[in-house]
């Protein structure tokens, strides 16, 4: 099962702005990225040598923020009533 | 808000409801911030409900909880690409309630109908609610920052019971030991089976349910996996260092179909529905940070209260002492008008004394020592299944060549004495 089959199982409730804020300059020179390995639905992505995040699919786990050792990253929750919510959990 | 509270809990999983619980009962002014929709919506595990400390707070409370089936069987395996060692505990002595506070659960269920309880006894219960900051008076904290309008709240005491990734106790400055060697990531499928089928393939008759963990499998990476059997769906899982996915370049999704393969693992899967898919962290190795300040108190996974042994793995019965400890620490500091960390320290020491603190220290070095050894993980699951093959293939050789071989398997990679060492060393620190 891939990915974006996953995604459709999860129920969302997307804000319009991002919780977690990526400083991508950061991530140009970044050896590790630890970020494309750690997350669950694969938010981050190398175009070209561009680091791209999705942040609509976040499922808010915090493994990203934990392995992300240039702190790029300002990671913070989504507001109050949004993001991801687990029906089985 | 102009209201004022004794006590503001953020978070309401295990721990934060077992002291928003306890606190109103006594009588204290509560109010519990959820940043999800609902209690439980943000929450995830493997897993088992640890309920030993529920039973005393709700009585009887299996008859109204939503929990799918008793612990009645616990099955470890050790697998390699294509065998498995296995060693099981089933037992009819859990037949009866309180079935040894062993039940599978799931999270979003389970967690809003136990906010429910706190909420019945009196603390306001306040979702959709995210808590960006502590608000600090001369040095103290003395309420939080809400994203509202309006949205400062001021208490005597903030517990921090906003899970492991706790941004509250960041904030408050209690702790900055967020590193990748201290936490695995857990991710999991909720896979549909009809209720029969799961009882046929794991053996189990009525609400009996199973606890079934992997390790070795797939090699080279520090990973476990799980199946848990709930009513009529399959909690399938793997979990794994973050620092060992990043090291061999997998991605953990991957790391979890590929689980979802083993040939062991498969038919008992086999024909089911995915569900959901979810992910959380774990915080295995033991808190650096501090428990309290003044006007702060931090418990459950947002203090690292957990037990990673392989053998055990708890977390929601360290989690709810520990609320319920920090509830009776904030009513002897209340009846003392006292909320200073000199006060709350009170809470630390209801913890050293408690199974909590005794097993956390027991077993909240197993990240690093899994790390340091990782052929626990890596090479013994597969020289077992080795071995256990050598010996069951049948031959013309006699049995003592078997054996002769099979020493010869367990110590192709060192010698006896390295065995008998990590023999030693996985008895002493995982169990």
């Amino acid at each position: 099962m891939n990915i974006e089959d996953k995604l459709l199982l999860i129920r969302f409730n997307s804000d319009q702005s991002a919780h977690i804020k990526l400083n991508k300059d950061l991530c140009v020179d970044c050896e590790e990225r630890g970020c494309l390995y750690v997350c669950p639905v694969n938010a981050y992505q190398i175009e070209g040598n561009e680091m791209t995040f999705d942040w609509s699919a976040c499922l808010e786990c915090g493994a990203c923020r934990i392995v992300c050792s240039r702190g790029a990253l300002n990671w913070e929750y989504p507001r109050g009533g949004f993001g991801v919510c687990f029906r089985y959990g | 808000m102009d209201e004022r509270f004794d006590a503001i809990v953020v978070g309401s999983g295990p721990a934060g409801t077992t002291a928003a619980l306890c606190m109103a009962r006594e009588g204290l002014k509560v109010i519990v911030l959820e940043r999800g929709e609902y209690p439980g919506s943000k929450n995830l595990f493997g897993g088992v409900m640890y309920t030993a400390i529920l039973g005393k707070l709700v009585p009887k409370f299996w008859n109204e909880a939503p929990v799918e089936r008793y612990v009645a069987k616990r099955r470890f395996n050790l697998l390699s690409e294509t065998s498995s060692v296995s060693f099981e505990f089933s037992t009819k002595d859990f037949s009866d309630p309180p079935h040894n506070n062993s039940f599978i659960a799931l999270r979003a269920r389970f967690d809003r109908w136990y906010a429910q309880k706190a909420a019945e006894a009196g603390a306001l219960l306040v979702p959709e609610t995210d808590v960006i900051d502590v608000i600090r008076k001369d040095g103290k904290v003395v309420g939080v920052r809400t994203q509202r309008s309006e949205g400062d709240i001021y208490a005597d005491v903030v517990i921090a019971a906003d899970g492991a990734n706790s941004l509250v106790a960041k904030k408050a400055g209690l702790r900055s030991d967020f590193s990748s060697d201290r936490f695995t990531t857990g991710i999991k499928e909720i896979i549909e089976l009809p209720k029969e089928v799961i009882s046929q393939r794991f053996g189990l008759e009525g609400n009996e349910g199973a606890a079934v963990t992997f390790g070795g499998y797939p090699s080279g990476i520090l990973c476990g996996g799980f199946i848990y059997t709930n009513k009529d769906s399959l909690s399938v899982g793997v979990t794994t260092y973050l620092h060992s996915l990043v090291e061999n370049k997998m991605q953990v999704s991957d790391l979890l179909e590929t689980f979802k393969k083993h040939p062991m693992v498969k038919p008992l899967i086999e024909g089911g529905r995915a569900r959901e898919y979810g992910a959380h962290l774990i915080p295995e190795a033991a808190y650096k940070g501090k428990m309290c300040d003044d006007g702060i108190l931090v418990i459950g996974d947002a203090a690292s209260l957990l037990n990673p042994s392989p053998i055990f793995l708890e977390g929601t019965n360290l989690a709810m002492a520990s609320g319920m400890y920090a509830a009776q620490t904030i009513k002897a500091a209340k009846e003392k008008g006292d909320f200073s960390r000199r006060s709350l320290d009170l809470y630390p020491q209801l913890l050293e004394k408690s199974f909590v603190m005794q097993d956390v220290t027991k077993y909240g070095k197993i990240p690093e020592f899994v790390t340091k050894n990782p052929q626990f993980l890596t090479d013994y699951p597969d020289l077992l299944c080795q071995s256990a093959k050598e010996l069951f293939t049948l031959d013309e050789r006699p049995k003592a060549e078997k054996k002769a071989l099979v020493r010869k398997i367990m110590t192709q990679n060192s010698s006896s004495l390295k065995v008998a060492r990590d023999l030693y060393k996985a008895y002493r620190n995982l169990l």
